[in-house]
């Protein structure tokens, strides 16, 4: 008998009768305001969100925020004149140097700041964790109010990866000392377009 | 640090003998339930995600064969190479095989319980794979050469100090140090470079998806997604209970998860593996080793609806108090003290008793494992098997007989007032346990009954 066939008898042997699944386990979440409530919790988890009317105003804002950055990538075609190198890479090492990546959100998560991305904003998926600082761009049309609305909305497998981001990468490790910036993007600024 | 040997009392007694780092080491896992709390009372459905986990829980329990073949069935369309591993003997040897087959001699590796259970590391340094762990904690402890100390927080028994001294001897950091984002800067260029480096990389998983074929691995230092992404090898190792029905439930799952782990809303990264990125290979091993067993005990069983957030251990008035590496488990505290004596009775026999029973575990438990009624139940099973210390089984009888026997009772009552009163070194000594952490209480002057039956009207 292999190990696989032990293991499923074993379990078929001891598990319980079957327990029905619940009925409810989708819960509705009311925020007075869904856009001050995401750029709240966007601020807390350690990101910064940026009202803006259109892609000229995130250049000037980027332009200003990050001078002179270089090795600056971007898949959104609007904002191509700021970038100097590109994430369309094959070999996910070629992004070592990256400084700051540009790339769109799908949709974003009021309860939590959690952001959806996967390969249709992903070109390579470690895109948002090796660059240095990361921008993202969403519609504030995408705005759900919590995880359950998220799945309904997404589908996880329509592409290999998929991960909800919400905010820059950290770590409490030493001490419950909060550090920005671990091991993926020390910075986040999330730009929502009405 | 090496209380590997000790049974947890001991060990716990060799923790308090500095009692400024008790304190502190109390007060700094209290600030995180306090941030749990924070975190939980912002929903105002609470309650009732804790229902619903339960109770998705319950089901997978009880539908857990179909689950994990229609796993197994959609991940391998999606690309995955399903491996079943019965023990952690067979889990260490197939993570091996499958690093040898690449030709590579050393592997980056983010947050896995299971593989601590395994003692994967160990194994695999002594076949000549070297294993850096990139979880900032775990890479800690690591270079310490200690085991994690708590499942989320590993390194929470270390003051900045002691990681800036640790920083000073391996990653050449300046003596003295202590600023935490100095440190973790140091730690970043050093890990950046392994996972620049690795072409195999290992992570855990948090939720797999029936469903879908895929998993969900979540981190707030981005460690598992670099070491992933990057390598031409991802091997995922779970225990089999992490499976759950649908993707929808992560709904549930992720809301609860962080917010009980650490009080925030939800983890930096939530990551949705479902294929191999071109040109990669993936790998995931399901593991039993000792968990079908668990699944058969029926009043046990629930333990293994666990997704790992260690509220139990932040909230344990014991844990805060003993520190993780008294439980010589790769699981402490609560959750530990009732999953450890299903894999090792006899090694794990003192665990259940690390515990006042004050339930407060079981009231932080985002998925409503009945954690100390468990323990208590554990109790009763180890003694009847044989596992009780000798004496604590004496001690038991001995009270049972005069417990039973009223006469017995009133005299040993009057010996016992009579010692206090008039010789307290027989109880006030050093053999006493009751008597080293606490002052024996004055003696009354007479028993209830005496004073009841002088008092009664009749």
């Amino acid at each position: 008998m292999t190990s696989r066939e032990q293991i499923l008898a074993n379990v078929k042997a001891n598990q319980p009768a079957l327990h029905p699944l619940p009925e409810q386990f989708r819960f509705t979440s009311v925020f007075p305001d869904i856009v001050q409530q995401f750029m709240d919790i966007l601020a807390f988890v350690g990101g910064k969100a940026e009202r803006v009317s259109d892609y000229e105003a995130i250049k000037k804002h980027i332009q200003e925020y990050y001078p002179g950055m270089t090795n600056v990538a971007t898949t959104i075609p609007e904002l191509a004149s700021l970038a100097d190198t590109t994430l369309a890479v094959t070999d996910p090492h070629d992004l070592a140097s990256l400084n700051l990546a540009i790339i769109e959100g799908q949709l974003a998560v009021a309860e939590n700041g959690a952001i959806w991305l996967d390969e249709r904003q992903l070109p390579q998926r470690v895109t948002p964790m090796i660059t240095q600082y990361l921008a993202i761009v969403i519609r504030e049309s995408t705005l759900v109010p919590n995880m359950h609305d998220a799945y309904q909305r997404i589908t996880v497998n329509t592409t290999g990866f998929g991960t909800f981001l919400s905010g820059p990468s950290k770590t409490a490790d030493i001490e419950q000392s909060l550090v920005i910036g671990a091991h993926g993007a020390r910075s986040l600024i999330v730009y929502m377009l009405p | 640090m090496n209380q590997l040997n000790l049974d947890h009392a001991t060990a716990s007694a060799v923790f308090n003998k500095n009692e400024p780092r008790v304190d502190w080491h109390d007060e700094t896992l209290w600030f995180v339930r306090a941030k749990r709390d924070r975190a939980a009372a912002l929903i105002p459905e609470w309650e009732d995600l804790r229902e619903a986990a339960s109770q998705i829980k319950n089901h997978v329990l009880s539908n857990m064969h179909d689950l994990l073949v229609q796993f197994e069935e959609n991940a391998r369309k999606n690309g995955i190479h399903v491996h079943w591993a019965a023990n952690a003997d067979e889990h260490n040897d197939i993570v091996l095989g499958i690093i040898q087959k690449t030709g590579a001699n050393r592997m980056v590796k983010s947050k896995s319980m299971l593989t601590e259970e395994c003692h994967m590391n160990n194994f695999l340094t002594s076949h000549g794979i070297e294993v850096i762990d990139s979880d900032l904690g775990e890479r800690i402890v690591q270079m310490r050469k200690e085991p994690p100390s708590h499942i989320v927080l590993p390194a929470i028994h270390l003051t900045r100090a002691d990681v800036g001294e640790t920083f000073h001897e391996h990653l050449g950091t300046e003596k003295g140090a202590t600023d935490p984002q100095y440190l973790t800067e140091a730690a970043r260029q050093h890990l950046r470079d392994t996972f620049l480096t690795r072409k195999v990389a290992l992570t855990g998983v948090n939720f797999a998806i029936a469903e879908t074929g895929g998993f969900v691995v979540c981190t707030n230092e981005g460690n598992a997604d670099m070491g992933a992404h990057l390598a031409d090898v991802h091997i995922a190792a779970m225990g089999f209970e992490k499976i759950i029905p649908r993707a929808e439930h992560l709904g549930v799952f992720l809301r609860l998860l962080a917010r009980s782990a650490t009080g925030q809303p939800i983890t930096a990264f939530s990551s949705h593996f479902h294929k191999p990125r071109p040109g990669q290979e993936m790998h995931l091993i399901i593991v039993d080793n000792g968990r079908s067993r668990q699944l058969g005990r029926t009043e046990f069983r629930n333990s293994l609806k666990c997704i790992r957030c260690a509220a139990c251990m932040n909230t344990c008035p014991v844990y805060r108090r003993s520190g993780g590496h008294s439980y010589h488990s790769a699981v402490a505290g609560p959750i530990g003290s009732i999953l450890a004596p299903n894999l090792d009775m006899k090694l794990n026999a003192d665990l259940p008793f690390a515990s006042t029973l004050c339930g407060s575990c079981s009231n932080v438990c985002p998925v409503k494992i009945d954690i100390h009624d468990q323990l208590y139940k554990w109790r009763q099973v180890l003694m009847r098997e044989g596992y009780g210390t000798t004496g604590k089984g004496a001690a038991m009888k001995a009270m049972a007989t005069v417990l039973e026997s009223p006469r017995l009772y009133r005299m040993a009552g009057k010996i016992g007032r009579g010692v206090l009163r008039f010789s307290p070194a027989v109880a006030e000594n050093r053999f006493n346990p009751w008597f080293n952490q606490r002052e024996m209480p004055a003696p009354p002057s007479e028993s209830f009954r005496d004073w009841y039956v002088k008092n009664k009207k009749s």
